[in-house]
């Protein structure tokens, strides 16, 4: 197999365009929350300022081995999950990353990976806020995982397909096709624990800035925050595009995506602007009642 | 005061060597303040050589300024009016933040009794290179009402850099607000290099330091 | 009110009676009766919040005197039982069976003025100063501003007027 360079340019472009498209998005969401708080807010380049600032630390201190791959696996599961997601279904085809049949059970794999190699690294910095964090994250994440399969799953038999391009292919041809309104059991139980993906304000317990100073991060600084900091704004781009690909009919030029993964990660900015904190307990048990029941409903109607 | 009552008065049990018994029944020894703590000086970290560079790394520390959240003495109800919509410092770049790790900026904010000193150390020394200081509030300059005080420092200078000094008791927000945009000017001049003058001059602010806290239990440098 | 401290005087032997304000008290006792006193307060009489417990050091008269505060909720009425130790063997009964938060009150006058309550729970742990060596600070006899001048690094201070003769000399300066 000849190695396609072309496709290899393409991917990176992407990845530039979506990582600042995260970081403009997280500057947006920031503004609104402050405009809610009657606030003037942060300047729309703080992002970029933070990152270059904290890059540019000179000094860094390490705990040990795993505390250097703990922000490496994070950012690897980040952008692993950009490579095998399509962001744009086009009749080139360009930018397609490198999806392939079946990249939607990698995919779900890739949402967790970033989290256990999180875990390990946090684990040995060894702050106890840490280890709080990572097992509040942790028992929460399973929680939201267990919808959002369902959820998956249920869609996989719907398409008889588990290819999120294929997804997207069938969706086409009006926004009656999209699974919003041809599966929508199924969309509401994803976006709800789309919110906990995200992990705002309802369910942000795991980093609760002001409870447990940080969560998992505490120790993390300088260039391994930067690596963190960028993949937080891959992540959440490309969280918002799977769930655009899965259930909003995909995209078919920029100017689309960016529409979507706004609206949709604003969906969790929206609720969390409105609704306080849920304590980790809370919100295990609530992932584990509406959205669970929604999901297996979807599956049964599919069946 | 009877003797043996000042025996063991410095000394906390934590930080003791002692032998712990694992798990699985096999004995090791401990010593904490070897084996919990790194006891490296600091270093110089000597600012980048091309102009362009460092001007623009400091326009973004500059811009970026992350208060380390600790608040010693009555000037710490002074910060958290900084983030409401009366002040709100997040226009300025400013954000407050939890661990003294990604922080930048210490606010000394008042009077400090030797047993905050002892925290504000630790905490300055946690955090990483380019690190300022502000001191807020008369009581740091020159010990403000409580000069004649047994138990609150006079001059914050001699334990740890001070970047910026703003006076009054209490200064209000907008002081601070002030304070904040100095201190802007004085990192985008590339003036505030206070960590590196911490690394050359440790001996002198070690002394200090020890002069007055007497429990030292603590290694010399902690990261 | 007057009812009751005519029938504690008798068995506890008040040596004098100050009514501060309609609604404290101050009674004197010996240093034996004081705990005494207290519980009795505490069990019959419905004194059951304890609010301080202080001490103020008379260096002249070479005592020191302790005050625990009572306060009666239903009556709204405080006493204040005051009570003198000597201040070359400040030694007193420790009370923290009664109320747990006194255990802390007697730390602190532990480490503050130097007075010892035997039994009292982690009465020799420091308190609010780590590591002193010095008299215990509070002791009228313990120089604090010459202490600060000795510890720590005072500033200069500038050149003060006084402001009446200041500004007459500069507004009129030929008078």
């Amino acid at each position: 197999m000849e190695f396609d360079f072309k496709k290899l340019g393409f991917t990176l472009l992407g990845l530039l365009i979506v990582l600042n498209w995260g970081l403009l998005m997280s500057a947006i969401m920031r503004k609104i929350n402050a405009r809610v708080a009657k606030r003037y807010g942060i300047p729309w380049y703080q992002p970029w300022v933070d990152l270059v600032k904290n890059y540019a630390i000179r000094s860094q201190i390490t705990h040990g081995i795993m505390f250097y791959l703990g922000p490496v696996f994070r950012f690897s599961g980040g952008v692993g999950l950009f490579l095998f997601m399509p962001m744009l279904i086009t009749a080139g085809g360009q930018w397609t990353n490198y999806s392939f049949q079946g990249d939607l059970v990698l995919i779900l794999y890739f949402q967790f990976f970033g989290m256990l190699g999180m875990a390990l690294g946090a684990g040995e910095g060894g702050h106890p806020y840490s280890a709080i964090g990572i097992s509040r994250g942790l028992s929460q994440f399973t929680a939201i995982e267990v919808p959002m399969t369902l959820a998956v799953i249920s869609l996989a038999i719907q398409y008889q397909t588990l290819s999120i391009a294929d997804i997207v292919k069938a969706q086409q041809g009006g926004i009656m096709n999209w699974t919003m309104w041809t599966n929508p059991v199924a969309t509401i139980a994803a976006m709800l624990s789309l919110l906990g993906a995200l992990a705002h304000a309802p369910f942000n317990l795991v980093r609760a800035p002001n409870e447990i100073p940080i969560g998992p991060p505490t120790e993390y600084h300088s260039t391994f925050l930067g690596v963190l900091q960028t993949n937080a704004a891959v992540l959440h781009v490309v969280e918002a595009a799977l769930f655009m690909n899965l259930f909003f009919g995909g995209a078919s030029n920029w100017f689309e995506f960016i529409v979507k993964t706004f609206l949709i990660y604003f969906w969790s900015v929206f609720v969390g602007t409105v609704f306080p904190r849920y304590r980790i307990e809370h919100s295990v048990s609530w992932f584990l009642k509406v959205p669970l029941v929604l999901g297996i409903i979807a599956i049964i109607i599919f069946m | 005061m009877s003797e043996e009552n000042n025996i063991n008065k410095f000394e906390n049990p934590y930080y003791k060597k002692r032998i712990v018994e694992g798990p699985d029944g096999e004995k090791f020894e401990v010593d904490p303040l070897k084996d919990y703590f790194c006891d490296e000086h600091p270093k110089v970290h000597k600012p980048s050589k091309i102009p362009v560079i460092e001007n623009f790394l400091n326009w973004a520390r500059a811009e970026s300024l992350w208060v380390l959240g600790f608040g010693t003495g009555c000037g710490s109800i002074e910060i958290p009016p900084l983030m409401t919509p009366r002040f709100d410092a997040f226009r300025f770049g400013v954000q407050a933040r939890p661990t003294p790790r990604q922080s930048n900026v210490f606010i000394i904010s008042g009077y400090l009794a030797i047993k905050t000193l002892k925290r504000v150390i630790r905490s300055y020394e946690q955090m990483q290179n380019p690190k300022y200081v502000i001191a807020l509030g008369s009581c740091t300059i020159n010990g403000g009402m409580y000069f004649d005080s047994y138990n609150t420092i006079n001059r914050l200078d001699y334990y740890i850099p001070v970047d910026i000094y703003i006076a009054g008791c209490m200064p209000r927000p907008e002081a601070l607000l002030a304070g904040f945009n100095k201190l802007k000017e004085l990192i985008k001049e590339g003036k505030a290099e206070k960590a590196n003058e911490y690394a050359e001059k440790f001996e002198w602010y070690k002394a200090n330091q020890k002069k007055i806290i007497k429990d030292w239990n603590m290694p010399d440098y902690n990261w | 009110m007057k009812d009751l401290i005519n029938k504690l005087s008798v068995g506890f032997e008040i040596t004098d009676v100050v009514y501060q304000r309609k609604d404290i008290t101050f009674l004197t006792v010996a240093k034996e009766k004081v705990i005494d006193l207290i519980t009795h307060l505490r069990d019959y009489e419905g004194f059951s919040h304890f609010v301080l417990l202080s001490c103020v050091d008379w260096i002249e008269d070479n005592i020191f005197q302790l005050t625990y505060f009572l306060n009666n909720p239903e009556k709204k009425h405080d006493f204040a039982i005051r009570t003198n130790i000597d201040r070359n063997n400040p030694v007193m009964t420790s009370a923290h069976h009664l109320w747990k938060q006194i255990a802390t009150y007697q730390r602190e006058l532990k480490e503050m003025y130097g007075i010892d309550f035997p039994g009292s729970p982690r009465l020799n742990e420091n308190f609010i100063l780590e590591g002193w060596d010095n008299i215990p600070p509070m002791r009228r006899d313990f120089d604090t501003k010459q202490y600060a001048k000795d510890t720590f690094f005072p500033r200069e201070r500038p050149q003060t007027n006084d402001p009446t003769e200041y500004m007459k000399s500069k507004l009129y300066p030929k008078e």
